[in-house]
């Protein structure tokens, strides 16, 4: 489409203009706020440190987590016909506008001691709960629905002649799947695993009520972003400068998928 | 070796409904217009659409009878497939594309690509096999997605518009290594296409294919020597009339009536051929022997070279061929009224 430009009535871009200060002030407010001085000296103590390597740790596995369960996911929402189907998508699509602490809360009920699954886990001595493996959980329920989506998308646009044609070479369909569908959907696979990385990286709600606030077993950088923010608002502020930073990163390396003008 | 097909199924409100026997050896070609239901077919018979009635034999195996329940899946069917587009895979180089289907058919990877190698080497490809195909050339990669098909050693080779990807230089050459390559491949073949040139070129016989029929089959001379549809007769370049024969005189369809040598033809439906050469236009009423003599105006004149083509909006409107001199000499031009004449002799008759 090639519209062009229109003027611009005043009041539309006054209006405008506050919206956009919204999203701006805050950002610039951080960056004011921020503990230049001592920003390496902050990072450098041993809960901010901790907290880092947890959360690349528990957001690297749930990323990988929901590639792996959420590429076979998308495949049958995006191509099986089967009842329930449009249930399932809406379904998956759920985490994304539920409230993350109604997802702690879930998962409580499922994982819990006295949980659906819980206490058939709990005399195994597979306990979730307040553990990494709860704070990585939690953030899958959050970030995998991102990815879902996104691999939906590209998977019903995908050309499936060429999927019919390797058939007729010999190929069964799991052979079609690894070696045709998987590889021409890969760059997507990369953009949507950043989108469902950048939201596990960020999550708080579900992580704080599944897996609680325990420095070094299941405080993720938000979690000690809040924490810290009451008694050494540096280090707090310092975390949070870390959080912006690899966002946009991730912003960056993506623009051209996310960012370009419809 | 041989296919035998009855194909019956429907796609919203069209409905396939053919039946085909091909021998090995012998090169089928599936020829119709858009639409028709040729790739559908092909489809089918490659198992990416299942069909409905019917039976789908191979060598006496039978590869789909939905009355008996039987669908071979498409990846267990000895079949190989020249998609109209090629479908190369773009991940993949030319190598892997011709490995693809011999890994799949349990050959160690070395192996499966040094037979794959052999293979483009034998289209004259050696040099691009680390090529991906979207820096191949249409006939280039033409020729990977049939090396790609002939790999496998299907026992049914279908193809799909075989040279449609192909621009006009390259059509030549690749025609002919197409010859080549399907003289020396034993099995069945089958290609379907809308062009005649592709289908006389490459086939020993042509089945045409209309909304979902068969309407005539035979070789490509028989089937442009007497034309069973509007369609054919387009192709072939002559004039076809339908009508009941009564006599010495066959009532048209579409209205008017044609004058045939008595006893030309045997009283009923018959088809009416007459090439546009045959017909002659003049300025005055003739006189003497021609019967077949109507007025009318000039609908179009298309010039090519020294040949003009000229349709008349008689009943039954016609197209004849003049020289170019003819139709200066004529002045003939559009919107204006001539005689056209066809004499009996000249109309080929047969059974419609």
């Amino acid at each position: 489409m090639n519209h062009t430009h229109e003027r611009v009535p005043v009041a539309a871009a006054l209006v405008a203009a506050l919206g956009a200060a919204l999203f701006i002030l805050p950002l610039v407010g951080l960056l004011w706020k921020a503990p230049w001085g001592d920003l390496a000296g902050a990072l450098r103590e041993p809960e901010a440190l901790m907290a880092m390597r947890l959360s690349l740790i528990c957001s690297l596995a749930a990323t990988a987590i929901s590639i792996v369960l959420g590429l076979p996911l998308a495949w049958i929402q995006a191509r099986a016909e089967f009842p329930g189907r449009s249930l399932l998508r809406a379904l998956t699509l759920l985490p994304v506008v539920l409230p993350p602490v109604v997802g702690g809360v879930a998962l409580l009920s499922v994982f819990g001691r006295r949980g659906l699954l819980g206490q058939f886990l709990d005399p195994l001595g597979i306990r979730l709960p307040f553990t990494t493996g709860g704070a990585i959980l939690a953030e899958t329920f959050v970030a995998m629905p991102f990815f879902v989506l996104s691999m939906e998308g590209v998977l019903s646009t995908l050309d499936r002649r060429l999927e019919d044609a390797a058939r007729t070479l010999g190929a069964d369909r799991w052979t079609v799947f690894r070696r045709i569908t998987v590889p021409l959907v890969r760059p997507s696979v990369a953009a949507g695993a950043a989108l469902a990385w950048a939201r596990a990286l960020g999550e708080f709600g579900a992580t704080i009520t599944f897996a609680g606030n325990f420095p070094g077993r299941t405080q993720t950088i938000p979690l000690a972003v809040y924490v810290q923010l009451e008694n050494r608002p540096e280090a707090g502020l310092a975390l949070s400068l870390v959080l912006l930073a690899v966002s946009l990163t991730i912003l960056v390396i993506m623009r051209g998928r996310w960012l370009e003008a419809p | 070796m041989s296919l035998e097909a009855r194909v019956r199924l429907r796609r919203g409100t069209f409905e396939l409904d053919v039946e085909l026997a091909v021998e090995a050896g012998e090169t089928v070609a599936v020829l119709g217009p858009n639409g028709c239901g040729k790739t559908t077919l092909l489809h089918a018979l490659a198992g990416l659409i299942p069909i409905e009635e019917g039976r789908f034999t191979l060598d006496g195996v039978v590869l789909e009878d939905p009355a008996q329940g039987i669908a071979v899946s498409t990846e267990d069917r000895p079949v190989a497939v020249v998609f109209q587009n090629q479908l190369l895979f773009p991940h993949m180089s030319a190598l892997d594309n011709v490995a693809f289907g011999l890994r799949c058919h349990g050959r160690p990877r070395a192996e499966a690509r040094r037979i794959a190698r052999t293979w483009l080497e034998g289209m004259g490809l050696g040099d691009r096999a680390r090529a991906r195909p979207g820096a191949l050339s249409g006939g280039q990669g033409q020729r990977v997605a049939l090396a790609r098909a002939l790999a496998v050693e299907p026992r049914l080779l279908l193809l799909d518009e075989p040279l449609a990807a192909v621009d006009v230089q390259g059509r030549a050459e690749l025609r002919r290594d197409l010859r080549r390559h399907l003289a020396s491949f034993g099995g069945v073949r089958l290609l379907v296409t809308h062009d005649p040139l592709e289908a006389f070129a490459l086939a020993d016989r042509v089945i045409v294919l209309e909304r979902g029929h068969v309407v005539q089959t035979g070789t490509p001379a028989a089937v442009t020597a007497r034309p069973r549809s509007r369609w054919v007769a387009d192709l072939a370049g002559v004039n076809l009339f339908h009508g009941r024969a009564d006599g010495n005189r066959v009532t048209l369809d579409d209205g008017g009536a044609l004058v045939i040598p008595d006893r030309a033809a045997p009283a009923g439906d018959v088809f009416a051929a007459v090439h546009p050469r045959a017909i002659a236009l003049l300025q005055a009423k003739p006189e003497g022997t021609p019967r077949n003599v109507w007025r009318g105006p000039i609908d179009e004149i298309d010039v090519e070279g020294p040949i003009a083509r000229i349709r008349v909006s008689t009943v039954p409107p016609v197209i004849a061929e003049v020289t170019t001199a003819a139709v200066e000499a004529l002045s003939l031009a559009p919107g204006q009224d001539v005689w056209v004449t066809i004499k009996a002799t000249e109309i080929a008759l047969y059974p419609g």
